[in-house]
């Protein structure tokens, strides 16, 4: 894991400073709250429903036990003893009083995190595969990438007023668990003669307008790629939209100037810039960066493991649970465990005080100090040996953090919706939750298989439902909350938007309506190895459109 | 309106004509980019100290011709959300060159000022921050990670310096 040197020390406790100065000079008046709103924004401070929100800035998910421990000591000082996890890696607390932000954003220092430009109109935190430096199916790490693209993003001087947001994601994996095609840029690591390299996605996103990045340029050499960056930071500050805040994401440049027409304005301007202007990243720098990632002291284990195996057989519940939420790692003798924060009826995301010290506890004891957070709002520890698998389900399972549905139907992405969030229409929670309980049964939820419900409390799609294999949208009809069904979405290497299937239906038909859709699956799928997702890829919706509207 | 340049506040002695207007037979003036070009010739060759003003849609390039013969660029904040001027300022340091004083004119506001710097700026026209804090703004960071027309070495190479 990146460790901070005193530069980045100094920059972050400057941050401190100088927030608590703005903070000090809004309580006074100084500043007015329209002119507070991007400063606090820039901190990761919204006002929401109830109170103001910290979003707390996780780098590409990225943890160790103690800054677990510092966030689990944050939601029991300043909040009311639960954080949550969201879908771009953070975590967000939903009851912080303005004037703790301050001296919780010291705490967080303590430990080497921040909030800079979790929100607001600026590079935000880039994100990552959460399985980055375990997975099998990766050619490299890209955390270093992440890291570096971290530091020259912060207080970019040029680009902290852009039009709209910007997100940046990378992975290094054949499969796309990062969502890079739904992101303002896709970073795509590769490797060509020896030269490691980015395929670059410009102008993916969800919200109103979902569109799918196109590809600008197929190979950026990692010496260039900052430049290129800045590139097309720079075409979109110049010439997004500003007129229409719904229409400023690069998203709608790329699509109203033409992918073709922008990838050359980002060329023209790539190829004008002088030696001068170049970001001119010493390679010593990149081989410093790298080196904070070096795999950690692996033991020389077997693939299997005699007392897993021995443990499976004694204690189904472990067994099932292991069956649902391992991904294979790159080192044999090892695995990545996803900690399920989706326990049903629960809050998806959510995570309590004492959960998170038991999550940091398990890291540090038999984990190699190494936590993720997921884009799925799930945690992941990354390395653990089988030999020790059963001692970490047991202590995961008396937090009630067991729950076997990694990817499963239970596992859903849901934004706060209409419970906490002042833009939304609808509830996105409790339709979630009712979800759940159809399918609460191991056995049903399993046959179905891998199956992604995406759940957005309004178009602006904080729970990603365009690219939810199943995705419902809240929308509010003449004060009552309606939902809207889609079928088809997905955010990995084929990502697409998904089709909606039909007119919305009413809160209480929703969970019999998705019940329907899966049992529909259940009886065309050619067999059992054939996912939901592929089945609707080979159908299309008429089937399941059918199946739902037949009898109306 | 106050004008900050170089620590120190300082007296203005510009004056800004808008696109309809007539230029004054003296005196220090800025103009409309769109009202340079229209007349160049004959607006450069005045006995005054001539000036352009940059609306954020303007493209920094077209000054490329006039740099050399204009004595102030000011770079127009309608909105301090609006942060084009922030490119076009550092087009105009880092790619074509210009060294004259550069300007921010508009909403210009305490905690903006500090990325304004760094993008290249050197004055400051604002009534929403007094010196003090001018200056105060200007030294919260201690280091940047990246490059810009500052000139300050960025964060990457200063780990890397010798000696």
């Amino acid at each position: 894991m990146y460790r901070y040197d005193e530069f980045d020390a100094q920059i972050v406790k400057e941050r401190v400073d100088q927030f608590r100065s703005q903070v000090e000079r809004r309580l006074s008046g100084d500043i007015l709250e329209d002119e507070f709103k991007p400063l606090r924004l820039q901190n990761g401070v919204y006002l929401q429903l109830h109170a103001y929100m910290l979003r707390v800035a996780i780098p590409y998910g990225q943890l160790n036990a103690a800054r677990m421990r510092k966030l689990a000591k944050v939601a029991r000082d300043y909040d009311r003893g639960y954080g949550h996890m969201t879908t771009r890696q953070n975590i967000q607390y939903n009851w912080v009083a303005l004037k703790d932000i301050p001296d919780v954003l010291e705490e967080l220092a303590e430990v080497e995190m921040h909030a800079i430009q979790t929100s607001g109109n600026c590079i935000r935190n880039v994100t990552s595969d959460h399985f980055a430096g375990a997975t099998k199916d990766e050619i490299m790490d890209p955390r270093p990438w992440c890291e570096i693209i971290r530091q020259w993003s912060t207080f970019h001087p040029e680009f902290a007023f852009l039009p709209r947001k910007f997100k940046i994601a990378v992975t290094a994996a054949e499969h796309d668990r990062a969502a890079i095609r739904v992101h303002d840029i896709g970073l795509h690591m590769r490797e060509r003669d020896g030269v490691v390299g980015f395929e670059v996605h410009v102008g993916g996103g969800q919200g109103r307008t979902p569109i799918i990045a196109a590809m600008v340029n197929e190979f950026v050499p990692e010496s260039e790629i900052l430049d290129y960056l800045e590139a097309i930071m720079r075409v979109y500050n110049r010439f997004g939209r500003r007129d229409n805040k719904y229409k400023a994401r690069i998203k709608i440049l790329v699509t109203e100037t033409g992918p073709e027409e922008f990838t050359r304005l980002v060329e023209e301007e790539y190829a004008a810039q002088q030696t001068s202007e170049k970001i001119a990243l010493p390679e010593a720098e990149i081989d410093r960066i790298n080196a904070y990632f070096a795999p950690p002291a692996f033991e020389d284990k077997t693939e299997t493991s005699a007392a897993f195996e021995r443990a499976k057989t004694a204690d189904p519940a472990f067994a099932n649970w292991a069956k649902v939420n391992l991904h294979p790692h790159k080192v044999a003798g090892y695995t990545s465990v996803t900690i399920s924060l989706k326990p049903i009826a629960g809050l998806a995301g959510d995570a309590t005080d004492s959960q998170m010290m038991v999550m940091a506890h398990l890291a540090e004891r038999y984990g190699f100090d190494d936590i993720r957070v997921t884009h799925a709002q799930n945690v992941v520890l990354p390395h653990i040996a089988l030999d020790d698998l059963y001692e970490v389900y047991r202590e995961l399972a008396a937090a009630g953090l067991a729950t076997a549905n990694e990817s499963l139907i239970t596992d859903m992405i849901v934004c706060p919706g209409l419970d906490y969030c002042n833009l939304a229409n609808a509830r996105s929670i409790p339709v979630g939750q009712e979800i759940q309980k159809v399918f609460a049964d191991p056995a049903y939820e399993q046959d179905i298989g891998k199956l992604h419900i995406n759940i957005s409390g309004c178009i602006n799609a904080c729970g990603h439902h365009h690219v939810g294999h199943i995705g419902i949208l809240g929308v509010d009809r003449k004060g009552e909350e309606y939902y809207q069904v889609s079928l088809g979405g997905r955010a990995d290497e084929k990502a697409t938007v998904g089709q909606i299937i039909g007119k919305a239906l009413r809160y209480e038909e929703v969970p019999s309506a998705v019940k329907t859709i899966v049992d529909t699956y259940r009886d065309l799928r050619t067999s059992q190895d054939e996912k939901f997702i592929d089945t609707v890829e080979r159908l299309g919706v008429e089937p399941f459109q059918e199946a739902i509207y037949a009898t109306d | 309106m106050p004008l900050i340049k170089n620590g120190a506040e300082i007296e203005d002695t510009w004056s800004f004509v808008a696109d309809d207007a007539d230029l004054p037979s003296s005196g220090c003036v800025t103009v409309p980019l769109a009202k340079l070009i229209d007349d160049a010739d004959g607006i450069l060759a005045r006995n005054q100290q001539i000036g352009v003003r940059l609306s954020p849609a303007d493209d920094p390039h077209e000054l490329t011709p006039f740099l050399d013969r204009i004595a102030l660029i000011e770079i127009d904040f309608p909105k301090y959300v609006d942060g084009r001027g922030y490119s076009q300022a550092q087009l105009l340091r880092r790619r074509l060159g210009y060294t004259g004083e550069l300007r921010a004119v508009g909403h210009v506001l305490r905690d903006q000022i500090l990325y304004m710097n760094r993008s290249g700026f050197d004055a400051y026209q604002t009534s929403r921050a007094n010196l003090a804090n001018v200056l105060k703004a200007l030294e919260e960071y201690s280091a940047f990670y990246q490059p810009a027309a500052d000139g300050q070495t960025s964060v990457f190479s200063r780990r890397h310096a010798k000696g």
